[in-house]
């Protein structure tokens, strides 16, 4: 289906275009309550008592909601179980919920809150997270017994020779900031207690069953009885999965005591103040090279700062500690990562998880390293990056997948011309008010979930009498097309049109449980499980009418709508055969499970094959900064990834845009600048989203070495092309205006921008 | 509460809501027309725009009072032409990733050519640049007003 792959196609494209899509704030059912949060303006307290008659008096209030109402468990989480469907014993940020308000009107709701009446004792808050590892700290969770979330690990070789036989020492700290998600569409949740018992929750989730999970804890449910419709979705990032899943549980839980649908719709204000953030990183980094440029040790020390609550602070970190040496080779490594508790607000996931702010750090100090050696920074790359073979810092050998980080340079190499513009790069001087310069980062990243989790995932196809087909997969469309990408796979796959597959939208009553659409997982592990269920599926037709075709089963073809024998000599239409199938009593119905490789890991010494593949990617920005602004101007990018394969063109350049504007945000405008534990900009107002005025002309070069390791041979590309922009910016910077910059965003003054030079 | 007559897609509607109530709200609960979208409410990120007398503007920060008796356009009176050149445009150069900000970019992009019928890039990203997209569709964004303005002209 070449012209499809070339022409692309959405499912969605038309709704989507029309206003005719329903994202989930267009639900409205009949007898549907409002619900709206109540936080207080504390950091950190001991709540005493929450009085809610006053509100509950007021017009249309139909309940006020407290931690006293959850027939469940007030606490649940994925790891750890500290997120509070309601605050209880404190208040640990200030995005806290206290209490919820429900009434038959969401301004009666909004009313009604402003009167809920909160009683604390306010506590000194820890807002440091290095001061939250100090034996003397104060403590966010008391029962935890420390503000360490986790540890993780890397320990190889002998770190003390390493630097022993070093010639060059660096020792750098960098420091990265919170930021937001920002999908477009704030969190809503509509749930509709159902007469045979269940609970139906719709929302803007990214992952449905972690949804699952959360409400039916909060409701002391079993799983079976809550059922997770996926809605489309405006935009997730990574961000609408844990605090999007609580917006739904509470949603639920007042649903379940009302006995009446219930609407929680959530301004931008209350997303921004309690939505869960990118983790602001401090990392210690000393590396130790040979005069000729060979990377021979890398110490460092990561500390995130994760929240009042753990979320996924653990796996984000754990990705960190396994690429904190980028993508190169080294001997000795020794990597000590905390995440731990602070009263800020809470962080989790987001797009790169945990790489973004180690890419930074790699890619900027590698560059200083090659300046001290007064070697090219590209040769120091090539010097030390993984290829064919090579062990990674874990003591994984890369030998299942095609390792392309070299091609990948290679490929931004040539295409931006990288090497005679670094020559005109101003380095502080220059005649003109713009100085100069272009800037390159590259990285490797593990493939989906890796030792994070457990990591399997089903497809269902299901073709009707008439030969349409219903596919059902576990993975959640979160804006990215994911549906369409699974489509043409089954297309493919199938032989047949497109537009007889009906994508069904996923619900955690007819799949099984696939895990979550995170860590670029959708199209490797979701595509996965669709080629195996259709390859199943055509063996199961083919043994029925292989016979008919003059050949052996494994011999029959589907093309073109039809099933064709050995030498094209005969062939049967597609939709007569699955006509045939049900006459015969035969379900043409396949479930695919696509079981991730092993992958095996020491927590101890943090070796072992971390992830089953890696995909590969780098990225060369030009810049200029004004001289007495300090103003950045982007002029042009040039991103290269290997994604194994390209499944649909026009959103896998989609990704490679969307990751590298993000990237953009991250290097240079956005910073959620949380001071005393609060978040300084309750609206979108300054922080400041990339537009198109602050983008570069971006190309998109795809590499695809297919992958064998995946059932399609797609890897992944969500996270990647979000990862090192930072980085590339930060370089670019360099060589324009001669200073080096620890922390992000960067900014700049205009003394920096002349005082640089070499 | 105050009666407004709101000319919305080329239709009256008589409505009975407070004279400060934000025409987004009016649109998306009293009229059902949800293709308008929420985002910030305080005009800061052009996911609610909609057309006022061939104008953009943002529907969050627009009272009621102040839209009635002017014609408005949402994306469902778009969507009502039959082959609009900017929807066409934008399913031809498939724009929407998530979808949600894409009301307001169309109708911002319709704004626009109604200003300039062939708008340079540095044109469209100045006028485009209020509505924000997180999913950084902008450059398909920037193809798709290009082809629109070339189908308009083919039209005419
Ligand atoms: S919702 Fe109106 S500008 Fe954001
Ligand atoms: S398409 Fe997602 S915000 Fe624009």
């Amino acid at each position: 289906m070449p012209d499809v792959k070339e022409k692309g196609w959405r499912n969605d494209a038309y709704a989507k275009v029309t206003g005719k899509a329903k994202y989930s704030d267009d639900l409205k059912f009949v007898n549907m309550l409002h619900a709206v949060p109540v936080y207080s303006d504390y950091v950190h307290a001991k709540l005493v008592q929450v009085h809610t008659a006053e509100a509950e008096a007021s017009p249309g209030v139909v309940k006020v909601l407290t931690s006293r109402d959850v027939p469940g468990s007030n606490h649940f989480g994925q790891i750890i179980r500290d997120f509070r469907i309601f605050a209880d014993d404190k208040i640990r940020y200030h995005g806290d919920v206290v209490a919820m308000v429900v009434a038959e009107t969401r301004a009666q709701a909004l009313q009604a809150a402003a009167r809920v009446r909160i009683e604390a004792e306010p506590l000194p808050a820890l807002l440091d997270a290095e001061e939250a590892l100090r034996p003397d700290a104060i403590l966010v969770h008391e029962n935890h017994g420390s503000n360490i979330i986790n540890t993780h690990h890397v320990r190889r070789g002998d770190i003390e020779k390493g630097f022993a036989v070093s010639e060059l020492i660096l020792e750098r700290v960098y420091e990265t900031q919170f930021i937001e998600h920002a999908y477009m569409e704030p969190e809503v949740s509509v749930c509709l207690p159902r007469p045979d018992g269940v609970m139906e929750v719709r929302g803007s989730m990214q992952h449905p069953f972690s949804t699952r999970r959360f409400v039916a804890t909060c409701l002391g449910v079993p799983l079976a009885a809550v059922e997770v419709v996926g809605m489309p979705l405006g935009g997730g990032f990574g961000g609408k999965d844990d605090t999007a899943a609580i917006v739904c549980a509470r949603t639920a839980l007042a649903a379940r005591l009302l006995n009446r649908p219930v609407k929680m719709a959530y301004s931008r204000e209350w997303s921004i103040r309690e939505s869960y953030k990118r983790h602001p990183y401090r990392v210690y980094y000393k590396m130790g090279l040979t005069r000729t440029g060979e990377i021979r040790a890398v110490q460092c020390k990561i500390i995130a700062d994760g929240g009042a609550y753990c979320s996924v602070t653990p796996w984000v970190t754990w990705r960190s500690t396994v690429q904190c040496c980028g993508p190169y080779a080294v001997e000795h490594v020794h990597c000590d990562t905390w995440g731990v508790y602070t009263n800020n607000v809470v962080t989790g996931a987001m797009r790169g998880f945990g790489s973004p702010q180690m890419n930074f750090v790699i890619e900027s100090i590698i560059e200083e390293a090659a300046a001290e050696l007064g070697l090219p920074a590209i040769e120091l790359r090539r010097r030390n990056m993984v290829r064919q073979g090579s062990v990674t810092i874990t003591g994984q050998k890369l030998d299942n997948h095609t390792v392309s980080m070299e091609q990948v340079l290679d490929t931004v190499f040539q295409e931006i011309g990288y090497e005679k513009k670094l020559g005109c790069c101003s380095h502080g001087q220059g005649d003109g008010e713009e100085l100069y310069g272009i800037g390159l980062a590259m990285s490797y990243r593990g493939v989906s979930l890796g030792a994070e989790g457990v990591d399997f995932c089903a497809a269902i196809i299901n073709v009707q009498a008439d030969g349409s087909v219903i596919l059902d997969v576990g993975v959640h469309e979160n804006g990215q097309g994911s549906e369409t990408a699974m489509s043409l796979i089954l297309a493919q796959e199938l032989g047949i049109d497109l537009d007889v597959i009906h994508y069904k939208r996923s619900s955690t009553s007819t799949i099984p449980d696939s895990g979550t659409t995170v860590a670029s997982r959708g199209t490797i592990m979701g595509g996965g499980a669709v080629a195996l269920a259709a390859r199943e599926l055509k063996l199961k037709i083919a043994k029925l009418f292989a016979a008919e075709l003059d050949c052996a089963p494994e011999e029959v073809r589907f093309v073109a709508n039809q099933l064709i024998g050995k030498d094209e000599k005969k062939s049967l239409p597609f939709a007569e055969a699955i006509r045939r199938m049900f006459q015969m009593q035969q379900f043409p119905y396949a479930l695919g499970v696509y079981r991730a490789p092993q992958v095996t890991w020491d927590e101890e010494i943090g070796q072992g094959n971390a992830y089953f593949t890696w995909v590969y990617g780098c990225q060369a920005v030009e810049l200029t900064v004004n001289k007495t602004t300090g103003k950045v101007k982007l002029l042009n990018a040039v991103a290269c990834h290997d994604v194994g394969k390209a499944i649909n063109n026009t959103m896998l350049v989609g990704q490679f845009f969307g990751g590298m504007a993000m990237g953009t945000g991250y290097a240079l405008h956005e910073d959620l600048n949380v001071v005393d534990g609060k978040i300084s900009h309750g609206n979108l107002n300054r922080y400041h989203l990339p537009r198109a005025l602050d983008l570069p002309e971006m190309k998109a070069v795809v590499v695809e070495n297919y992958d064998a390791v995946s059932p399609t041979g797609a890897k992944s590309i969500g996270e990647p092309t979000n990862e090192i922009m930072a980085p590339a910016i930060a370089n670019a910077i360099f060589h324009a205006t001669g200073v080096r910059h620890y922390k992000l965003p960067i900014k700049i003054t205009a003394q920096d921008s002349t005082k640089g030079g070499r | 509460m105050p009666q407004y007559t709101l000319n919305v897609n080329r239709k009256d509607h008589v409505v009975d809501v407070a004279a400060d109530t934000p025409l987004l709200w009016v649109l998306r609960e009293t009229l059902g027309l949800t293709g308008t979208k929420y985002g910030c409410g305080q005009g800061l990120c052009g996911s609610c725009t909609v057309l006022m007398d061939g104008e953009a503007v943002r529907s969050c920060s627009l009272a009621v009072a102040d839209a009635a008796g002017k014609s408005i356009i949402t994306i469902e009176g778009i969507a009502e032409e039959k082959d609009h050149p900017v929807v066409k445009a934008w399913l031809e150069e498939e724009v929407s990733q998530c979808g949600y900000c894409q009301p307001g970019q169309i109708l911002s992009a319709i704004a626009l050519l109604k200003q300039k019928a062939n708008p340079t890039d540095a044109e469209i990203d100045e006028a485009m640049s209020g509505v924000l997209c997180r999913c950084g569709t902008y450059p398909r964004i920037r193809k798709a007003i290009h082809r629109a303005a070339q189908l308009k002209g083919g039209g005419q």
